[in-house]
Protein backbone atom coordinates (compact mmCIF):
# COMPACT_ATOMS: atom_id res chain seq x y z
CA UNK A 1 0.00 0.00 0.00
CA UNK A 2 1.63 3.40 -0.88
CA UNK A 3 1.34 6.22 2.06
CA UNK A 4 1.23 8.79 -0.66
CA UNK A 5 -1.80 8.69 -2.50
CA UNK A 6 -4.35 10.53 -1.33
CA UNK A 7 -7.79 8.68 -2.07
CA UNK A 8 -9.90 11.68 -0.13
CA UNK A 9 -8.99 15.63 -0.63
CA UNK A 10 -9.53 18.11 1.86
CA UNK A 11 -13.59 18.71 0.62
CA UNK A 12 -13.89 15.21 1.11
CA UNK A 13 -14.58 14.20 -2.28
CA UNK A 14 -12.70 10.60 -3.77
CA UNK A 15 -10.56 11.04 -6.80
CA UNK A 16 -13.38 11.04 -9.05
CA UNK A 17 -14.95 13.76 -7.63
CA UNK A 18 -18.02 11.44 -5.78
CA UNK A 19 -18.73 11.98 -2.35
CA UNK A 20 -18.32 9.16 0.15
CA UNK A 21 -22.14 7.94 -0.52
CA UNK A 22 -22.21 8.29 -4.04
CA UNK A 23 -22.35 5.49 -6.67
CA UNK A 24 -20.40 5.45 -10.20
CA UNK A 25 -23.17 6.21 -12.80
CA UNK A 26 -25.03 3.24 -13.53
CA UNK A 27 -26.52 2.10 -16.86
CA UNK A 28 -28.81 -1.07 -17.15
CA UNK A 29 -30.44 -2.02 -20.47
CA UNK A 30 -32.51 -5.57 -20.76
CA UNK A 31 -32.89 -7.70 -23.74
CA UNK A 32 -30.13 -6.83 -25.71
CA UNK A 33 -28.88 -10.19 -27.59
CA UNK A 34 -31.25 -12.00 -29.87
CA UNK A 35 -29.78 -15.56 -29.41
CA UNK A 36 -29.96 -16.16 -25.66
CA UNK A 37 -33.11 -16.70 -23.78
CA UNK A 38 -32.39 -13.20 -22.03
CA UNK A 39 -30.03 -11.04 -21.91
CA UNK A 40 -28.69 -7.27 -19.89
CA UNK A 41 -26.28 -5.00 -20.57
CA UNK A 42 -24.56 -2.46 -17.62
CA UNK A 43 -22.69 0.01 -17.97
CA UNK A 44 -21.08 1.16 -13.89
CA UNK A 45 -18.75 4.35 -14.26
CA UNK A 46 -16.23 2.45 -16.71
CA UNK A 47 -17.28 -0.83 -16.09
CA UNK A 48 -18.57 -2.32 -19.00
CA UNK A 49 -20.35 -5.74 -18.32
CA UNK A 50 -22.87 -8.13 -20.16
CA UNK A 51 -24.88 -11.01 -18.93
CA UNK A 52 -27.31 -14.27 -21.26
CA UNK A 53 -28.63 -16.53 -19.70
CA UNK A 54 -29.89 -19.93 -21.57
CA UNK A 55 -32.55 -22.35 -19.93
CA UNK A 56 -33.66 -23.76 -18.25
CA UNK A 57 -32.89 -26.53 -19.99
CA UNK A 58 -32.04 -30.39 -19.47
CA UNK A 59 -28.32 -30.53 -17.61
CA UNK A 60 -25.66 -31.88 -19.44
CA UNK A 61 -23.20 -34.11 -18.50
CA UNK A 62 -25.97 -35.66 -16.31
CA UNK A 63 -24.62 -36.50 -13.37
CA UNK A 64 -24.82 -33.05 -12.67
CA UNK A 65 -28.51 -33.17 -12.89
CA UNK A 66 -30.60 -32.50 -9.42
CA UNK A 67 -34.15 -34.54 -9.47
CA UNK A 68 -35.30 -32.14 -7.30
CA UNK A 69 -34.30 -28.73 -8.97
CA UNK A 70 -32.69 -26.80 -11.43
CA UNK A 71 -28.63 -26.38 -10.97
CA UNK A 72 -27.78 -22.72 -11.85
CA UNK A 73 -24.26 -22.46 -13.58
CA UNK A 74 -22.06 -19.03 -14.43
CA UNK A 75 -19.55 -18.35 -16.53
CA UNK A 76 -17.75 -15.25 -15.55
CA UNK A 77 -15.20 -14.16 -17.82
CA UNK A 78 -13.14 -10.83 -18.68
CA UNK A 79 -12.80 -9.92 -22.30
CA UNK A 80 -8.73 -9.94 -23.67
CA UNK A 81 -9.01 -6.42 -23.86
CA UNK A 82 -10.83 -5.30 -20.50
CA UNK A 83 -8.13 -4.09 -18.40
CA UNK A 84 -5.05 -2.28 -18.92
CA UNK A 85 -2.82 -4.84 -19.95
CA UNK A 86 -4.10 -7.36 -21.89
CA UNK A 87 -6.18 -10.53 -20.01
CA UNK A 88 -4.87 -14.02 -20.36
CA UNK A 89 -8.20 -15.52 -21.70
CA UNK A 90 -9.78 -18.77 -19.83
CA UNK A 91 -10.56 -19.56 -16.83
CA UNK A 92 -8.23 -18.61 -13.77
CA UNK A 93 -8.69 -18.43 -10.09
CA UNK A 94 -10.51 -15.38 -9.60
CA UNK A 95 -13.13 -16.40 -12.65
CA UNK A 96 -13.65 -19.86 -11.04
CA UNK A 97 -14.38 -18.00 -7.65
CA UNK A 98 -16.45 -15.36 -8.49
CA UNK A 99 -18.43 -18.12 -11.04
CA UNK A 100 -18.95 -19.45 -8.74
CA UNK A 101 -20.39 -17.09 -5.79
CA UNK A 102 -22.51 -15.60 -8.18
CA UNK A 103 -24.08 -19.00 -9.05
CA UNK A 104 -24.55 -19.38 -5.77
CA UNK A 105 -26.26 -15.88 -5.00
CA UNK A 106 -28.49 -16.21 -8.31
CA UNK A 107 -29.53 -19.44 -6.70
CA UNK A 108 -31.33 -18.20 -3.53
CA UNK A 109 -33.49 -16.20 -5.40
CA UNK A 110 -34.41 -18.48 -8.31
CA UNK A 111 -37.26 -21.18 -8.15
CA UNK A 112 -35.13 -23.65 -9.05
CA UNK A 113 -37.52 -26.62 -7.58
CA UNK A 114 -40.05 -25.67 -10.44
CA UNK A 115 -37.36 -26.93 -13.22
CA UNK A 116 -35.95 -30.34 -11.72
CA UNK A 117 -33.16 -31.78 -13.94
CA UNK A 118 -32.61 -28.70 -15.57
CA UNK A 119 -29.54 -26.52 -15.58
CA UNK A 120 -29.76 -22.55 -16.01
CA UNK A 121 -26.96 -21.11 -18.08
CA UNK A 122 -25.57 -17.98 -16.78
CA UNK A 123 -22.54 -16.06 -19.09
CA UNK A 124 -21.37 -12.65 -17.66
CA UNK A 125 -18.82 -11.57 -20.36
CA UNK A 126 -16.60 -8.16 -18.64
CA UNK A 127 -15.58 -5.90 -21.33
CA UNK A 128 -14.45 -3.03 -19.75
CA UNK A 129 -13.37 -3.63 -15.99
CA UNK A 130 -12.50 -0.82 -13.88
CA UNK A 131 -13.51 -2.44 -10.10
CA UNK A 132 -16.20 -4.06 -9.18
CA UNK A 133 -17.21 -6.18 -11.87
CA UNK A 134 -18.48 -8.88 -9.69
CA UNK A 135 -21.49 -6.48 -8.34
CA UNK A 136 -22.27 -5.39 -12.12
CA UNK A 137 -22.11 -9.02 -13.30
CA UNK A 138 -24.70 -10.16 -10.61
CA UNK A 139 -26.71 -7.25 -10.89
CA UNK A 140 -26.60 -8.07 -14.81
CA UNK A 141 -27.54 -10.98 -14.49
CA UNK A 142 -30.56 -10.94 -11.96
CA UNK A 143 -31.68 -8.72 -15.08
CA UNK A 144 -30.84 -11.39 -17.68
CA UNK A 145 -32.64 -13.75 -15.43
CA UNK A 146 -35.84 -11.76 -15.10
CA UNK A 147 -35.87 -11.38 -18.42
CA UNK A 148 -35.55 -14.48 -19.88
CA UNK A 149 -38.72 -15.34 -18.07
CA UNK A 150 -37.45 -17.60 -15.20
CA UNK A 151 -39.70 -17.48 -12.00
CA UNK A 152 -37.81 -15.66 -8.95
CA UNK A 153 -38.15 -14.52 -6.18
CA UNK A 154 -36.87 -11.27 -6.45
CA UNK A 155 -33.88 -9.90 -8.20
CA UNK A 156 -30.47 -9.42 -6.66
CA UNK A 157 -28.59 -5.93 -6.60
CA UNK A 158 -25.34 -5.95 -5.57
CA UNK A 159 -23.13 -2.89 -4.51
CA UNK A 160 -19.57 -2.80 -2.93
CA UNK A 161 -18.84 -0.39 -0.18
CA UNK A 162 -15.28 0.26 1.76
CA UNK A 163 -12.45 1.86 3.78
CA UNK A 164 -10.30 4.38 1.71
CA UNK A 165 -7.85 6.51 3.75
CA UNK A 166 -10.07 5.78 7.28
CA UNK A 167 -13.32 6.51 5.87
CA UNK A 168 -16.39 4.25 4.75
CA UNK A 169 -16.88 5.05 0.90
CA UNK A 170 -19.42 3.29 -1.41
CA UNK A 171 -18.60 1.46 -4.48
CA UNK A 172 -14.32 2.18 -4.79
CA UNK A 173 -13.12 2.89 -7.71
CA UNK A 174 -10.11 1.27 -9.32
CA UNK A 175 -7.44 3.30 -6.80
CA UNK A 176 -9.63 3.23 -4.61
CA UNK A 177 -9.87 -1.11 -4.75
CA UNK A 178 -5.70 -1.12 -5.25
CA UNK A 179 -4.97 1.38 -2.92
CA UNK A 180 -7.82 1.79 -0.12
CA UNK A 181 -7.90 -0.67 2.98
CA UNK A 182 -11.04 -2.69 2.61
CA UNK A 183 -13.00 -3.51 -0.64
CA UNK A 184 -16.47 -5.66 0.28
CA UNK A 185 -18.73 -6.30 -2.31
CA UNK A 186 -22.44 -7.51 -1.46
CA UNK A 187 -25.17 -8.89 -2.56
CA UNK A 188 -29.24 -8.02 -1.61
CA UNK A 189 -32.40 -8.98 -2.46
CA UNK A 190 -34.19 -5.75 -1.87
CA UNK A 191 -37.69 -7.60 -1.47
CA UNK A 192 -36.76 -10.14 1.53
CA UNK A 193 -34.06 -7.94 2.70
CA UNK A 194 -31.94 -11.17 2.61
CA UNK A 195 -28.08 -10.92 1.52
CA UNK A 196 -26.66 -13.42 -0.63
CA UNK A 197 -22.86 -12.16 -0.88
CA UNK A 198 -21.06 -11.06 1.10
CA UNK A 199 -16.96 -10.67 0.52
CA UNK A 200 -14.84 -8.78 2.44
CA UNK A 201 -11.01 -8.03 1.28
CA UNK A 202 -8.76 -5.64 4.14
CA UNK A 203 -9.50 -4.66 7.58
CA UNK A 204 -12.79 -2.55 8.97
CA UNK A 205 -13.78 -2.67 12.78
CA UNK A 206 -16.94 -3.93 13.97
CA UNK A 207 -18.37 -0.64 13.91
CA UNK A 208 -17.37 0.32 10.33
CA UNK A 209 -18.13 -3.08 8.77
CA UNK A 210 -21.87 -2.25 9.82
CA UNK A 211 -21.69 1.30 8.29
CA UNK A 212 -20.00 -0.25 4.79
CA UNK A 213 -23.17 -2.72 5.38
CA UNK A 214 -25.64 0.09 5.54
CA UNK A 215 -24.29 2.05 3.00
CA UNK A 216 -23.94 -0.79 0.77
CA UNK A 217 -27.52 -2.20 1.05
CA UNK A 218 -29.44 1.53 0.56
CA UNK A 219 -26.98 1.41 -2.63
CA UNK A 220 -28.07 -2.08 -3.44
CA UNK A 221 -31.88 -0.14 -3.11
CA UNK A 222 -31.17 2.45 -6.01
CA UNK A 223 -29.84 -0.07 -8.07
CA UNK A 224 -32.48 -2.15 -7.77
CA UNK A 225 -34.90 0.51 -9.22
CA UNK A 226 -32.51 1.04 -11.69
CA UNK A 227 -33.01 -2.68 -12.74
CA UNK A 228 -36.77 -2.35 -12.42
CA UNK A 229 -36.58 0.60 -15.15
CA UNK A 230 -34.78 -1.37 -17.35
CA UNK A 231 -37.19 -4.29 -17.36
CA UNK A 232 -40.17 -1.91 -18.14
CA UNK A 233 -38.54 0.15 -20.72
CA UNK A 234 -37.53 -3.02 -22.83
CA UNK A 235 -41.42 -4.18 -22.25
CA UNK A 236 -42.72 -0.64 -22.66
CA UNK A 237 -46.00 -0.71 -24.53
CA UNK A 238 -49.54 -0.49 -24.57
CA UNK A 239 -51.17 -3.79 -23.36
CA UNK A 240 -54.28 -1.91 -22.22
CA UNK A 241 -56.24 -3.26 -25.10
CA UNK A 242 -54.81 -6.22 -25.27
CA UNK A 243 -57.34 -9.25 -25.20
CA UNK A 244 -56.27 -12.68 -23.21
CA UNK A 245 -55.77 -14.56 -26.22
CA UNK A 246 -57.32 -17.86 -27.05
CA UNK A 247 -56.52 -21.73 -26.28
CA UNK A 248 -58.82 -23.38 -28.55
CA UNK A 249 -58.34 -23.59 -32.35
CA UNK B 1 -67.25 -12.50 -7.35
CA UNK B 2 -63.95 -12.05 -5.70
CA UNK B 3 -63.71 -10.56 -2.53
CA UNK B 4 -61.78 -7.39 -2.84
CA UNK B 5 -58.40 -7.47 -0.95
CA UNK B 6 -58.80 -5.86 2.87
CA UNK B 7 -55.70 -5.02 4.44
CA UNK B 8 -53.21 -2.23 3.21
CA UNK B 9 -54.01 0.82 1.00
CA UNK B 10 -51.48 0.23 -1.44
CA UNK B 11 -53.12 -2.85 -2.53
CA UNK B 12 -56.31 -1.84 -2.28
CA UNK B 13 -55.71 0.40 -4.76
CA UNK B 14 -54.49 -2.02 -7.08
CA UNK B 15 -58.14 -3.57 -6.83
CA UNK B 16 -59.76 -0.22 -8.14
CA UNK B 17 -57.71 -0.61 -11.19
CA UNK B 18 -57.78 -4.14 -11.66
CA UNK B 19 -61.86 -5.34 -10.83
CA UNK B 20 -64.73 -3.31 -12.16
CA UNK B 21 -68.05 -4.23 -10.34
CA UNK B 22 -69.70 -6.52 -13.30
CA UNK B 23 -66.73 -8.35 -14.58
CA UNK B 24 -64.30 -9.84 -12.30
CA UNK B 25 -62.73 -11.43 -15.07
CA UNK B 26 -61.53 -8.14 -17.00
CA UNK B 27 -58.13 -7.33 -16.49
CA UNK B 28 -56.34 -4.23 -17.36
CA UNK B 29 -52.87 -4.53 -17.99
CA UNK B 30 -50.15 -3.72 -15.26
CA UNK B 31 -46.57 -4.97 -15.91
CA UNK B 32 -44.93 -6.18 -12.75
CA UNK B 33 -41.63 -7.28 -12.40
CA UNK B 34 -40.29 -10.19 -10.25
CA UNK B 35 -40.65 -9.69 -6.53
CA UNK B 36 -43.28 -7.16 -6.44
CA UNK B 37 -46.37 -7.80 -4.93
CA UNK B 38 -49.74 -8.49 -6.81
CA UNK B 39 -52.08 -9.33 -3.83
CA UNK B 40 -53.01 -10.53 -0.40
CA UNK B 41 -53.85 -13.32 1.24
CA UNK B 42 -57.53 -13.01 0.37
CA UNK B 43 -57.00 -14.70 -3.26
CA UNK B 44 -54.79 -17.84 -4.32
CA UNK B 45 -51.13 -17.76 -5.79
CA UNK B 46 -51.74 -18.75 -9.07
CA UNK B 47 -49.07 -19.52 -12.20
CA UNK B 48 -46.21 -16.98 -12.37
CA UNK B 49 -46.60 -16.01 -8.51
CA UNK B 50 -45.54 -17.29 -5.08
CA UNK B 51 -46.58 -16.78 -1.50
CA UNK B 52 -44.86 -15.58 1.09
CA UNK B 53 -46.71 -14.79 4.59
CA UNK B 54 -49.90 -12.80 3.94
CA UNK B 55 -48.50 -11.33 0.75
CA UNK B 56 -48.53 -12.69 -2.90
CA UNK B 57 -45.72 -11.67 -5.45
CA UNK B 58 -45.20 -12.04 -9.02
CA UNK B 59 -42.42 -14.52 -9.70
CA UNK B 60 -41.88 -13.70 -13.57
CA UNK B 61 -42.05 -10.96 -16.01
CA UNK B 62 -45.62 -10.11 -17.02
CA UNK B 63 -48.87 -9.01 -16.44
CA UNK B 64 -50.89 -9.44 -13.77
CA UNK B 65 -54.26 -11.15 -14.02
CA UNK B 66 -56.82 -11.57 -11.89
CA UNK B 67 -59.36 -14.90 -12.24
CA UNK B 68 -61.57 -17.45 -9.74
CA UNK B 69 -60.05 -16.14 -7.05
CA UNK B 70 -56.78 -16.59 -8.24
CA UNK B 71 -53.75 -14.73 -9.19
CA UNK B 72 -51.67 -14.91 -11.99
CA UNK B 73 -48.78 -13.62 -14.04
CA UNK B 74 -48.75 -14.04 -17.86
CA UNK B 75 -45.50 -14.19 -18.19
CA UNK B 76 -43.34 -12.15 -21.63
CA UNK B 77 -40.65 -14.66 -21.80
CA UNK B 78 -39.76 -18.40 -20.63
CA UNK B 79 -39.54 -21.65 -21.39
CA UNK B 80 -42.98 -24.41 -22.11
CA UNK B 81 -43.44 -26.72 -19.11
CA UNK B 82 -45.47 -29.39 -20.31
CA UNK B 83 -48.74 -30.22 -18.57
CA UNK B 84 -50.72 -33.67 -19.19
CA UNK B 85 -53.16 -33.06 -21.94
CA UNK B 86 -51.71 -30.48 -24.12
CA UNK B 87 -51.33 -30.85 -27.74
CA UNK B 88 -47.82 -30.51 -28.78
CA UNK B 89 -45.53 -30.87 -31.79
CA UNK B 90 -42.52 -32.78 -31.36
CA UNK B 91 -39.28 -33.30 -33.49
CA UNK B 92 -37.98 -37.00 -33.41
CA UNK B 93 -34.71 -36.86 -32.10
CA UNK B 94 -33.86 -40.49 -31.52
CA UNK B 95 -34.90 -43.55 -32.29
CA UNK B 96 -34.92 -46.62 -29.71
CA UNK B 97 -36.02 -50.69 -30.55
CA UNK B 98 -39.45 -49.30 -28.75
CA UNK B 99 -39.66 -46.25 -28.29
CA UNK B 100 -38.53 -42.40 -29.55
CA UNK B 101 -37.50 -39.27 -27.95
CA UNK B 102 -38.47 -35.93 -28.80
CA UNK B 103 -37.92 -32.92 -28.84
CA UNK B 104 -41.24 -30.51 -27.26
CA UNK B 105 -39.30 -27.58 -27.56
CA UNK B 106 -39.09 -27.30 -23.80
CA UNK B 107 -36.62 -28.07 -21.24
CA UNK B 108 -37.18 -32.16 -21.20
CA UNK B 109 -37.70 -34.16 -23.87
CA UNK B 110 -40.48 -36.46 -24.31
CA UNK B 111 -40.78 -40.14 -24.35
CA UNK B 112 -42.98 -41.82 -26.84
CA UNK B 113 -43.20 -45.43 -26.44
CA UNK B 114 -43.95 -47.60 -29.41
CA UNK B 115 -46.99 -48.91 -27.91
CA UNK B 116 -48.77 -45.18 -28.24
CA UNK B 117 -48.38 -44.66 -31.81
CA UNK B 118 -51.03 -45.67 -34.24
CA UNK B 119 -49.47 -48.57 -35.44
CA UNK B 120 -47.86 -51.82 -34.19
CA UNK B 121 -44.35 -51.46 -34.01
CA UNK B 122 -42.36 -54.66 -34.09
CA UNK B 123 -39.23 -54.47 -31.53
CA UNK B 124 -36.25 -52.98 -33.38
CA UNK B 125 -38.85 -51.53 -36.29
CA UNK B 126 -39.70 -48.21 -34.99
CA UNK B 127 -37.06 -46.08 -37.56
CA UNK B 128 -39.65 -47.69 -40.56
CA UNK B 129 -42.54 -45.75 -38.91
CA UNK B 130 -40.60 -42.50 -37.34
CA UNK B 131 -37.03 -41.35 -38.08
CA UNK B 132 -34.96 -38.81 -36.62
CA UNK B 133 -35.81 -35.47 -38.12
CA UNK B 134 -39.66 -36.74 -38.54
CA UNK B 135 -42.36 -33.81 -37.07
CA UNK B 136 -45.05 -35.49 -35.14
CA UNK B 137 -48.40 -34.03 -33.61
CA UNK B 138 -48.68 -35.83 -30.54
CA UNK B 139 -50.29 -34.89 -26.86
CA UNK B 140 -48.60 -34.87 -23.21
CA UNK B 141 -50.05 -37.78 -21.61
CA UNK B 142 -47.68 -37.85 -17.87
CA UNK B 143 -45.15 -35.69 -16.37
CA UNK B 144 -43.89 -36.86 -12.73
CA UNK B 145 -42.04 -34.83 -10.33
CA UNK B 146 -38.88 -35.02 -12.12
CA UNK B 147 -40.14 -34.02 -15.67
CA UNK B 148 -40.26 -36.79 -16.89
CA UNK B 149 -42.09 -36.69 -20.42
CA UNK B 150 -44.70 -39.35 -22.00
CA UNK B 151 -46.10 -38.28 -24.85
CA UNK B 152 -48.93 -40.25 -26.86
CA UNK B 153 -49.94 -40.25 -30.44
CA UNK B 154 -52.81 -42.50 -30.04
CA UNK B 155 -55.18 -40.29 -30.10
CA UNK B 156 -57.93 -39.25 -32.73
CA UNK B 157 -55.85 -36.66 -35.03
CA UNK B 158 -52.61 -37.18 -33.85
CA UNK B 159 -50.14 -38.41 -36.38
CA UNK B 160 -46.89 -38.13 -38.41
CA UNK B 161 -46.72 -34.69 -40.31
CA UNK B 162 -45.43 -35.23 -43.42
CA UNK B 163 -45.57 -31.96 -45.23
CA UNK B 164 -45.45 -28.58 -44.44
CA UNK B 165 -43.40 -26.38 -42.50
CA UNK B 166 -43.02 -25.51 -39.12
CA UNK B 167 -41.73 -22.41 -36.98
CA UNK B 168 -40.97 -21.98 -33.55
CA UNK B 169 -42.02 -19.44 -31.58
CA UNK B 170 -41.94 -18.58 -27.20
CA UNK B 171 -44.93 -20.60 -25.81
CA UNK B 172 -46.25 -17.29 -24.61
CA UNK B 173 -47.14 -16.21 -27.86
CA UNK B 174 -49.43 -19.06 -28.26
CA UNK B 175 -52.96 -17.23 -27.24
CA UNK B 176 -51.86 -14.12 -29.52
CA UNK B 177 -51.19 -16.43 -32.39
CA UNK B 178 -54.78 -17.93 -31.69
CA UNK B 179 -56.50 -14.99 -30.88
CA UNK B 180 -59.65 -14.39 -28.82
CA UNK B 181 -62.22 -17.15 -29.78
CA UNK B 182 -59.99 -18.21 -32.38
CA UNK B 183 -60.15 -14.73 -34.07
CA UNK B 184 -56.32 -14.87 -35.15
CA UNK B 185 -55.92 -18.39 -36.28
CA UNK B 186 -59.04 -18.29 -38.59
CA UNK B 187 -58.20 -14.95 -39.96
CA UNK B 188 -54.84 -16.75 -41.29
CA UNK B 189 -56.74 -19.87 -42.26
CA UNK B 190 -58.81 -18.17 -44.35
CA UNK B 191 -56.57 -15.62 -45.86
CA UNK B 192 -53.63 -18.13 -47.03
CA UNK B 193 -55.55 -21.30 -47.32
CA UNK B 194 -53.45 -23.27 -45.03
CA UNK B 195 -53.76 -25.61 -42.80
CA UNK B 196 -52.21 -24.42 -39.39
CA UNK B 197 -51.90 -26.17 -35.87
CA UNK B 198 -50.40 -24.43 -33.30
CA UNK B 199 -48.75 -26.42 -30.37
CA UNK B 200 -49.34 -25.24 -27.04
CA UNK B 201 -45.33 -25.80 -26.74
CA UNK B 202 -45.32 -22.85 -29.61
CA UNK B 203 -44.66 -25.47 -32.65
CA UNK B 204 -46.24 -24.16 -34.98
CA UNK B 205 -47.51 -26.44 -38.38
CA UNK B 206 -48.32 -24.82 -41.64
CA UNK B 207 -49.74 -26.65 -44.84
CA UNK B 208 -51.03 -25.56 -48.10
CA UNK B 209 -49.64 -23.68 -51.34
CA UNK B 210 -46.28 -22.24 -51.43
CA UNK B 211 -47.71 -18.58 -51.71
CA UNK B 212 -49.98 -19.05 -48.52
CA UNK B 213 -47.30 -20.57 -46.55
CA UNK B 214 -44.96 -17.80 -47.05
CA UNK B 215 -47.57 -15.19 -46.30
CA UNK B 216 -48.63 -17.49 -43.42
CA UNK B 217 -45.49 -17.70 -41.36
CA UNK B 218 -44.36 -13.83 -42.69
CA UNK B 219 -48.20 -13.31 -40.73
CA UNK B 220 -47.02 -15.29 -37.85
CA UNK B 221 -43.96 -13.66 -37.17
CA UNK B 222 -45.65 -10.30 -37.80
CA UNK B 223 -47.71 -11.56 -34.46
CA UNK B 224 -44.49 -12.96 -32.94
CA UNK B 225 -43.00 -9.16 -32.72
CA UNK B 226 -46.33 -7.43 -31.84
CA UNK B 227 -47.63 -9.91 -29.15
CA UNK B 228 -47.98 -6.70 -26.56
CA UNK B 229 -49.66 -4.28 -28.81
CA UNK B 230 -53.24 -3.93 -29.21
CA UNK B 231 -54.87 -3.86 -32.59
CA UNK B 232 -53.14 -6.52 -33.63
CA UNK B 233 -55.94 -8.85 -35.62
CA UNK B 234 -56.30 -5.36 -37.54
CA UNK B 235 -52.93 -5.19 -38.48
CA UNK B 236 -52.66 -8.78 -39.57
CA UNK B 237 -55.67 -8.33 -41.41
CA UNK B 238 -54.56 -5.37 -43.02
CA UNK B 239 -51.00 -7.33 -43.92
CA UNK B 240 -52.70 -10.61 -45.18
CA UNK B 241 -54.83 -8.52 -47.30
CA UNK B 242 -52.63 -6.05 -49.05
CA UNK B 243 -49.32 -7.08 -48.04
CA UNK B 244 -48.12 -4.21 -46.65
CA UNK B 245 -46.01 -3.57 -43.15
CA UNK B 246 -43.71 -6.74 -44.50
CA UNK B 247 -41.83 -7.67 -41.58
CA UNK B 248 -38.15 -7.64 -42.24
CA UNK B 249 -36.87 -11.42 -41.56
CA UNK B 250 -33.70 -10.62 -40.92
CA UNK B 251 -34.69 -9.00 -37.45
CA UNK B 252 -35.07 -12.35 -35.62
CA UNK B 253 -37.28 -11.01 -32.95
CA UNK B 254 -37.96 -7.51 -33.49
CA UNK B 255 -35.40 -6.33 -30.16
Amino acid sequence: MSEDIVLLNSDGLRVDGRALDELRPIKIEAGVLGNADGSAYVEWGANKVLAAVYGPKEAQPKYLQDTAKAIVQVNYNMAAFSGDERVRPGPNRRATEISKITAEALENVILTNQFPRASIDVYIEVLEADAGTRCAGLTAASVAIADAGIPMIGMVAACAAGKIDGHIALDLGKKEDNFGQADMPLGYVPGTGEIVLLQMDGHMTMVEFRKAMDMAISACEQIHELQIGALRRRYAVNYADMDDGGTEQ
Amino acid sequence: MITPFSTSGTVRCLVAIYMSEDDVQRTDRILVIPGESVGDSSLKSGMGTYRRGDEIFAAQLGIVNYRAGFVNVIPFSGKYQPKPGDSIIGLIQDAGPNSWMVDIHCPYTAFLHANETPWKVDFGTTTQYLRVGDIVLAKISQVDETRRVNITMKEQGLRKLTSGQIMRLSHTKVPRVIGKGGSMISLLKEHTGCRIFIGQNGVIWIDGELDGMVKASAAIELIDRGTHLHGLTDEVRTFLLGGTNVPDTNDVDGV
